[in-house]
Order: structure tokens, then sequence, then C-alpha cells
């Protein structure tokens, strides 16, 4: 339960980290929360020749609106800062639902949104919240700079758009509409333990409190953070009633194909898609 | 071999380490605070919380050298020398404890929290103690410690 013997970097910039990236690539592994790396170096899961602490790196860790309003949050923001930052709350709820469900407090007090993007395990929460709102992951490396969209950033189990010499530097959150509600849930048979799945959803009503658009993005339901998009469409138009998204649940369950248990995966889909959809009318409402 | 200077409860302390030693591990071991107790080392069952810079984490997720220029309180530094606080008293005074191997994480824990939510729900400390594994079930003194520190009713 020791790591195994690593070189250790802690660059001061990025300039500093992404250097050390382009000279030991494959050989590095990037730390920065440490939440799911360090239990992974400590049963030996992975070795890397050099750990690259990216804590240090002050320029990846802040939280800001853009010009056009979209939500930037640097890659080493905790998942703490997305439960508690008001602007985070007020705008992007959807972040701060999925966080809540992430460990324990003193796990959120050092996971970062950036580490949870780059391990990309398919039943963590957060990734499926930035696919559910169609977030932008700024890559950078020596050789440039480079935006990937959430439906290409998420590639395998555990695998992404990243290149060995890359760093996920920020992620940018479009702006929300108006009457729009968000709601994250997750079914664990211990709590704070990895979901057996879940989801992460929105939905934008009209005046008359009709669906004009929705979001559906489920996790432990497949290899990647997956978009129900057959049932988000099959949503607009309608009141997202019991029905509605009772049917929209069904839709996703089928879009699914989770590893085993998988049967009693998609029926957990099914039914927190229903519930996740009915909370969420009630916030836009 | 990394040299790193930290504060630990309120006194500073300047080591050589390895840049795999866990930071449970460095403050048992090089610093001889064995308050701090290794449960699982994969973060799982909160033996090892400590305080750094104000806020509890799992001290088995880090290594000693992150927390280079850091400021760190174990369970040593939760009160005065000789004394206890209010909240270790109740905990005393519950019987919160049977083994004591799980108590020093959810004191850290709980003295943190109660800090920022000096009045918490019954439900909301129940949150917080769930990130914390006691197998002498003590859960319900907890509570009830809990309860007697914040004047709450049950």
């Amino acid at each position: 339960m020791k790591p195994a013997a690593f070189a250790y970097a802690a660059p001061r910039t990025l300039d500093e980290a992404l250097e050390l990236l382009a000279e030991h690539g494959d050989d590095a592994k990037v730390l920065a929360g440490g939440q799911s790396l360090v239990p992974m170096l400590n049963f030996r899961l992975v070795r890397p020749a050099l750990l690259v602490d990216v804590n240090r790196v002050a320029e990846c860790g802040t939280v800001s609106t853009t010009a056009n309003g979209s939500l930037h949050l640097g890659a080493l923001v905790r998942m703490a800062t997305l439960e508690a930052d008001p602007a985070v709350r007020a705008g992007w709820p959807l972040l701060g639902d999925a966080a809540c469900l992430v460990g324990h407090p003193a796990i959120r007090n050092r996971a970062t949104v950036g580490g949870s993007a780059a391990h990309a395990d398919p039943h963590a929460e957060l990734p499926a919240a930035l696919v559910a709102l169609d977030a932008r992951f700024r890559l950078r490396s020596r050789r440039g700079a480079r935006v990937v969209a959430a439906d290409a950033f998420f590639t395998d189990f555990y695998a992404t758009a990243l290149a060995a010499d890359e760093l996920l530097v920020a992620i940018e959150v479009p702006p929300g509409t108006p009457r729009t509600g968000a709601a994250a849930i997750e079914h664990a048979q211990t709590h704070g333990d990895f979901a057996l799945a879940g989801a992460a959803v929105t939905v934008t009503l009209d005046a008359r409190a009709r669906c004009t658009g929705a979001a559906i993005a489920i996790f432990g339901g497949g290899a990647i953070p997956l978009r129900a998009s057959a049932a988000e469409r099959a949503l607009v138009g309608t009141g997202v009633d019991d029905p509605a998204a009772r049917a929209a649940g069904e839709l996703a369950a089928a879009a699914c194909d989770p590893p085993e248990p998988a049967d009693y995966r998609r029926a957990l889909v099914a039914e927190l898609v229903r519930r996740a959809l009915l909370a969420a009318r009630m916030r836009a409402a | 071999m990394t040299t790193l200077s930290v504060e630990v409860n309120g006194r500073r302390y300047e080591r050589a380490v390895e840049p795999r030693t866990l930071l449970s591990d460095f403050l048992r071991h090089d610093l001889g605070l064995h308050g701090t107790h290794v449960g699982c080392e994969h973060g799982v069952c909160g033996a090892c919380t400590i305080e750094l810079d104000g806020v509890p984490v799992r001290s088995c997720l880090l290594f000693a050298v992150q927390v280079d220029g850091c400021r760190i309180t174990t369970i040593e530094g939760i009160a005065p020398d000789g004394e206890l606080t209010p909240l270790q008293l109740a905990f005393q005074e519950a019987h919160a404890l049977q083994c004591g191997f799980c108590t020093p994480g959810i004191i850290v824990t709980l003295e943190a929290y109660l800090r920022s939510h000096p009045q918490p729900s019954e439900d909301e400390v129940r949150e917080v103690l769930a990130g914390h594994l006691c197998r002498c079930t003590g859960y319900q003194p907890m509570l009830t410690a809990v309860r007697a520190v914040t004047n709450a009713q049950p």
C-alpha cells in the first residue's frame, strides 16, 4: 500500500509544466488533486517514473466568467469550490449538484475538476455534468493550444483526447438558458462510494411550462459519459410530467451499454433519469 | 530526497523526504505524531484526516513533498497541551468511541465542520460522519456528542 519510487517535480508556471510533459510524456503522470491518482499509486496500479505536481501552477486555479457569459474553470478548481462558489451555484447549478455527490467533504477539498475530467472514470459525476452542459476543454502543450468539445474529449474507459504531452488547463461551460432547471442524481451502494449509475440533466421550459430543450447525460452507463439524445428529443414539447419523464428514462436506458450488472444498471438509469427530470422541471418552473 | 518546510500544530519542521513518502507516514514516522491513524491508505476510511491550510483532507492521499510551505493541524494540535476541546469532552462523556482508532480523523473533521456550521441538523452531521468508518458501531454516541456541543435537539 505504498507507492513505488518516482521522481517529483512541482512546476510553478504552465510553461514549466508543459516543458516537463514534452520531455517526459508517457513516463510522467500529472498530479492534481490526487484523489484518484494517489490510491492508484498506493495500490501500484500505476508506476510513473515522474510525477508532475501541477498544484502550484496558479494560472490553472481560478474561476471566472468570460465576456460572452461562459464559466471558465481552471483545471485545478476544487470540487468544494463548485459547491460553494455563488456564481457557479447561481449560473451552473448542475455542477454543484454533481460535485456534492463526489466522495466526502475531505475528498472534495482536494479533488479537482480537471483531474476528474482527465481521469475519465465512466462512473464519475462531474464528467457527466460537463457533457450535459456542452463544456469545452482547453488543452495546452508545447506544440500549441486546442479546444475539444465534451463529446470528443471522453473517448473510452479512463481515456480522453489528451495526448501524453498535453495538459488540460481549463474547462469552459457555456452560459445557461433562462427557465432552466438542473439535477444530478445517482445510486451508490454505500454513501460516498462510486455510483453504480446516475444522471445529470437540465430541462428548459417556455412561458407555458412546455419543454423547449433538455440535456441528459448518464454516468455508469457505458465506457464514457453518454448523452441520451433520443430521450432529449422526445421531451421537447411535453410538460416533462411523469409519463414523459418515464418514457425519456426508458429511452436513455436503451441507449446505454453498461458494464455488469448491466440489466440492473439499465433499470437504475431509467428510474434515475425519470427522477432527475422531474426534479429539474420543478427547479425550472 | 527533497527538503520540505512545513508548520505542524504551530511548530515549524524541516525534513528531507523521499517523494513517495505519504503525508500520513511523514507525520507518524518522521515527526512522531502518532495520533493521525492510518487505516485504508486509499482515502475511504477517514482515519488519517488532518487539516491542511484550514480544510480537512486525507493525509494518505497527499505526498509529504506537496505540503512544503503549508500549515497543518493534526489531532495533537486540536487542543492546547493537556486539555480537551468541548467536542472531545463530549465524546468522552457520551462514550462516542470504543477502540478509538477512527476517533482522531472524526474529531478533526467535526471540529472544522462545526467551525463553519455551528448549528448543523442531525442529517448534516450524519452526512459528515459518513466519510469516516467506525467499526465499533459508535455513530449514535457521536451524534449525541455533537448534539451536546451544539445544544441541538435530537
